[in-house]
């Protein structure tokens, strides 16, 4: 018999538990655990599987809606869009893993995102990602775009899914800590949604999929770690992803559940085989004996340790139907797929884990899941900073200079070099592609399309997390009403340092506190999410990034709106006031050099007045081209919509009382800019006086230019150049 | 038209396809699996899919060329049927010897999507008698490994027999073979057998064939395939 | 018995991928690095003990699969 590691502080310590938290399992077990239960304890204990820092503030979470079928608690959320159909969506990181290494980690991140929505059973239709790097002056930073952007199209190509959006940004707090967030999207049949939760006694648990190596032994708890000297020696526990794999388990799995063999279903993620079958077991309160015998293993002498918290992709844990298991096994050998009977259902509710002959593990198996530590961690307050007067500003410089300056800055300028690396028309359905407001994903022959979008600016979280965190809930509602979409569903990828310090665990409470207050104004519920805390290196954290992943319905996916200008001669109008807010703005940040000032506060029923009004529109045809304002203000959004059409623009002077770079470039919310015809201008400007929105005209359509008034002409083609060089010729500077 | 694609472990466009040939021709296409060894009985067009088939893992192409059912898409071929192999479905024509030459990766490394200009070098062929001569079409790409090579002899070889179909070229329509997206030689981008009844090519026209995606580019290379078949 | 079989590109075919890690190499400042282009190895078990016919085996194996031989060439080394 190999003997087994003695119990000892520093083997408690190395598996990420507290002293406290090591009491804790001596009273529930009333023994000293194995080796092989130690480590199952600090799987299921640790942050990314517990969410002991962060539980007690998701509850103030809205998880309801009357279109919503599952919220948070399942492998994704899941939405009714009608006609019997449901949308099945999440978002999850990846964080350290891409950053120790960004081709497989952030591939397995998107690997692991697609596999919780087909667990689910919907067949993924669409991925997104928001990634935020560091300085670009950072020696890393460039390994880490070209590694996580490659592994990204890696994967998401290979196993067929579009990858249509999401968020790309900078800044030197993630120099040691980049993001990656990975968003997927599925449709099912909304009667026929799987779950974890097993029912029945003494039914075979099964396992599917790939087999088990030594890969991410660790790896849940290496993902609630702080980094420090040394990350770079963690590499063996990134696991390596097989989209390939992959896409033959997606068929496996759709066609075995089509056949009605599922009971329960589990995908064996975080802390693969222990997760996953606690999960399935205390959501049914049932209890499950596994034998590991019978797991096929890719490596020899595997222990029982070593198979519990093996985190190997692209594998399953499924409760079969009786009677079924031989044409499950058929289905799963036609594509070429491991399948074993590693277990079953207990009535017992123990959680026993056998390897030859001997009992690895004998634990209560709602306990490991229910007593985790809950954290009611001290926070405090981040202190409020000034308002930032525009006249307190001594600015230089001109309007062109400022927007030629922020359009080639690395935030602004065009993410093209990395979106078409993603493989974004496959399935036929991408009707709006990357660098709109939201993607427009058809759903079967239409005329239903989803919108789907993923928001944050983590300088205002920073600043004012509360305010911040209503202000990305926002803007994501925002950009998919901006194509005409009704905003239905978010999830949430909450990204922040180290909880343990109160300052951080107070951004996490008051962002939270403003995504709730945000998603229940606007009827916009949480339905699935994810928490990475711990991204800090050398005790620097990065700013706090709730990462918002919006999904919307538009009915007719003909009226969606675009934001290219359509044609000379329109009227540019924008909704929403400006008051010309500059502090936290782009504007600042980007020419300046400067964070600070309070972020715009977010005024929830103004947006929901604005949106709905402007949702209107374009649902009756009225309005040619729609856009929102965010980062960057009017101009930049102006400057947007011409670059798309390559059609200019000939603006008006701001009002008179106003400096016209908090006018242009202020970040005011709930604002959209929109563009009208002769023959609706009357109706959309009566419109608007009736419901009381505040409407001003910027300019009119025309020219390949764009002319403010008394300052030199930006020439279109010229700002475009601008606009797409900066990341190619970035990128390039690192090839070799 | 009776169309049957074949579905390999690891393809992932053959629902794109199957959906432009239902769109145009009405008629639901077969989907057959790999390990096969017939085809539907009245086959008249086979259809190898776009993907990563068996992930692309050892060449592109070279573990599905060898699928079982290849024998059965090489005597369809033989009998003067019609084959289309897009993007994947090219890589295997090549890696199966229906096509001469092989695709590599792309010159810059990287994974392209992006929509390709396309010139349609000649309508005399059974997939491009919808299509003016010299026209210039607009189709996406999406690969990582579409860089045509041969050697000299081929490439002398098929420019001779006028067996490149479709051509890379420049917005203004010129042929530019040190710009070419994916380095491919002489801008190739679709070549046909010998009798003209086997096209591969890198682009994508299945997802161009409605209004709502952009643009219907790719339906006359289906609507041309009708047209040979009722021909016959 | 074991055997190697290392594919690589003709020496007249382009080798972007080699050219690349070339490239990185040299910005590394690995010195005296004249060129480099890559290919795949299989380490390979086969069974019997007769050589020559598992270099038969082999071969065949590489033709019908292993190499392309239009772009590739082979070469089959014994182990052990």
């Amino acid at each position: 018999m190999i003997s087994e590691p003695k119990i000892t502080p520093e083997l408690i310590a190395e598996h990420g538990l507290k002293p406290d938290e090591y009491e804790r399992i001596l009273t529930l077990i009333g023994r000293e655990p194995s080796f092989t239960e130690l480590g199952i304890f600090s799987a299921m204990w640790n942050e990314h599987c517990s969410y002991k820092s962060s539980r007690l503030h998701l509850k103030g979470l809205p998880t309801k809606a009357l279109w919503v079928i599952q919220g948070p608690g399942e492998n994704a959320g899941v939405i009714d869009i009608g006609d019997g159909e449901a949308a099945v969506f999440k978002m999850e990181s990846h964080n350290h893993p891409s950053y120790i290494e960004p081709y497989q980690g952030a591939g397995t991140g998107v690997g692991g995102i697609l596999r919780d929505v087909f667990t689910m059973g919907a067949r993924p239709i669409a991925a997104l990602n928001a990634l935020r790097f560091g300085d670009p002056a950072h020696p890393r930073t460039r390994h880490l775009v070209a590694g996580v952007v490659a592994g990204i199209g890696g994967y998401g190509n290979s196993f067929g899914v579009p990858t249509v959006g999401g968020q790309v940004g900078f800044h030197t707090r993630y120099d040691g800590n980049c993001l990656v967030n990975a968003m997927a999207v599925g449709l099912a049949d909304a009667d026929k949604i799987f779950y974890a939760a097993a029912t029945g006694v003494g039914l075979p648990v099964v396992y599917l999929g790939s087999k088990t190596g030594r890969d991410g032994i660790h790896g849940a708890t290496m993902a609630s770690a702080e980094f420090g000297e040394g990350a770079e020696e963690k590499r063996p526990t990134v696991q390596v992803g097989d989209p390939f794999a992959e896409k033959l388990l997606l068929e496996a799995c759709l066609e075995i559940m089509g056949a009605g063999c599922v009971v329960a279903i589990q995908d064996m993620g975080a802390a693969g085989l222990t997760c996953s079958a606690v999960e399935m077991g205390a959501k049914g309160d049932l209890g499950i004996e596994l034998d590991l015998d019978a797991v096929p293993c890719r490596e020899e002498g595997m222990s029982a340790y070593e198979m519990m918290l093996s985190e190997s992709q692209e594998r399953m844990l499924m409760v079969i139907a009786p009677g079924k298991e031989e044409q499950a096994e058929a289905i799963f050998r036609k594509w070429g797929l491991d399948f074993a009977i590693v277990g079953h259902t207990t009535d017992d509710l123990r959680f026993v884990v056998k390897h030859k002959g001997e009992v690895k593990a004998d634990l209560p198996i709602k306990e490991l899941g229910d007593q985790a530590p809950l954290y009611d961690r001290p926070w405090v307050e981040t202190p409020k900073q000034q308002r930032i007067d525009p006249a307190s500003l001594e600015i230089t410089g001109t309007l062109p200079g400022a927007l030629e300056r922020l359009m080639g800055s690395p935030n602004f300028a065009s993410k093209r070099w990395i979106w078409e690396q993603y493989d974004h028309l496959i399935l036929n359905n991408t009707v709006q592609r990357p660098g709109g407001d939201a993607a427009v994903i058809r759903v079967a022959d239409g005329p239903k399309a989803l919108a789907l979008t993923c928001d944050v600016t983590p300088r205002y979280c920073e600043a004012d997390p509360f305010e911040g965190g209503k202000q990305a809930v926002a803007e994501a509602w925002r950009n998919i009403t901006a194509v005409g979409g009704k905003p239905l569903a978010l999830t949430d990828n909450l990204n922040f340092g180290n909880p343990e310090k109160p300052e951080i665990m107070g951004q996490l409470v008051c962002c939270l506190r403003g995504i709730g207050e945000a998603a229940r104004t606007l009827d916009f519920p949480v339905v699935s999410g994810n928490v990475s805390l711990y991204n800090e290196t050398h005790g620097r954290g990065i700013l706090p990034t709730p990462t918002i992943g919006g999904v919307g319905l538009l009915p007719d996916v003909e009226k969606m709106a675009t934001l290219a200008f359509k044609a000379n001669g329109e009227t540019i109008l924008a909704v929403g006031e400006t008051s010309g807010w500059l502090g936290q703005s782009a504007f600042l940040a980007e020419v300046f050099d400067r964070e600070d000032g309070a972020p715009p506060p977010v005024d929830l029923e103004l947006e929901k007045r604005n949106g709905d009004f402007v949702r209107a529109l374009i649902e009756d045809g009225l309005v040619t081209a729609v856009h929102d304002v965010s980062d960057g203000g009017l101009l930049v959004a102006v400057a947007e919509m011409a670059m798309a059409a390559g059609i200019g623009a000939t603006l008006v002077s701001p009002p008179a009382e106003m400096s016209p770079f908090a006018y242009w470039f202020g970040e005011d919310q709930a604002r959209y800019v929109l563009t009208v015809n002769g023959g609706s201008k009357g109706a959309v400007i009566k419109r608007a006086e009736a419901a009381g929105i505040a409407l001003s005209k910027l300019g009119t359509t025309g020219g390949d230019k764009i002319a403010l008034p008394g300052e030199r002409a930006i020439v279109l083609e010229a700002l475009r150049e601008r606009n797409e060089a900066w990341l190619p010729i970035y990128m390039g500077a690192g090839m070799m | 038209m009776k169309a049957a694609v074949i579905l390999f472990p690891g393809s992932n466009r053959e629902g794109d396809v199957a959906h432009a040939i239902r769109q145009i021709t009405g008629v639901e296409p077969a989907v057959v699996w790999h390990a096969d060894t017939e085809l539907p009985a009245g086959t008249d067009l086979v259809v190898l899919p776009g993907g990563f088939s068996y992930g692309d893992y050892l060449r592109c192409g070279a573990i599905a060329a060898r699928a079982a059912i290849m024998d059965a898409v090489r005597a369809h071929a033989a009998r003067g049927g019609l084959v289309l192999g897009v993007c994947n479905g090219f890589q295997i024509l090549c890696e199966s010897g229906l096509l001469p030459g092989v695709l590599v990766r792309n010159a810059r490394l990287r994974f392209i999507c992006r929509e390709a200009l396309l010139k349609v070098e000649r309508n005399d062929t059974p997939f491009t008698s919808r299509y003016a001569r010299g026209a210039v079409v607009r189709f996406p790409v999406a690969h990582g490994e579409g860089n045509y090579a041969a050697d000299a002899d081929t490439l002398k070889r098929l420019e001779g027999e006028g067996r490149v179909v479709f051509r890379y070229v420049m917005p203004d329509g010129r042929r530019d073979d040190t710009q070419v997206l994916n380095g491919a030689a002489n801008s190739i981008a679709g070549i046909v057998s010998e009798k003209l009844n086997v096209l591969g090519l890198m682009p994508h026209p299945e997802n161009q064939v409605d209004p709502l995606l952009g643009s219907t580019d790719g339906r006359a290379l289906f609507e041309s395939m009708v047209d040979a078949l009722e021909r016959v | 018995m074991k055997a190697r079989v290392l594919v690589t590109l003709k020496s007249a075919v382009l080798d972007p991928q080699g050219k690349a890690i070339e490239g990185a190499l040299r910005s590394l400042g690995v010195p005296g690095i004249a060129s480099v282009r890559q290919g795949k190895v299989f380490d390979v078990e086969l069974d019997g003990t007769d050589k020559d016919k598992a270099e038969a085996t082999l071969k065949d194996a590489c033709e019908k699969l292993l190499a392309n031989t239009v772009i590739e060439t082979y070469r089959i080394e014994f182990v052990g």
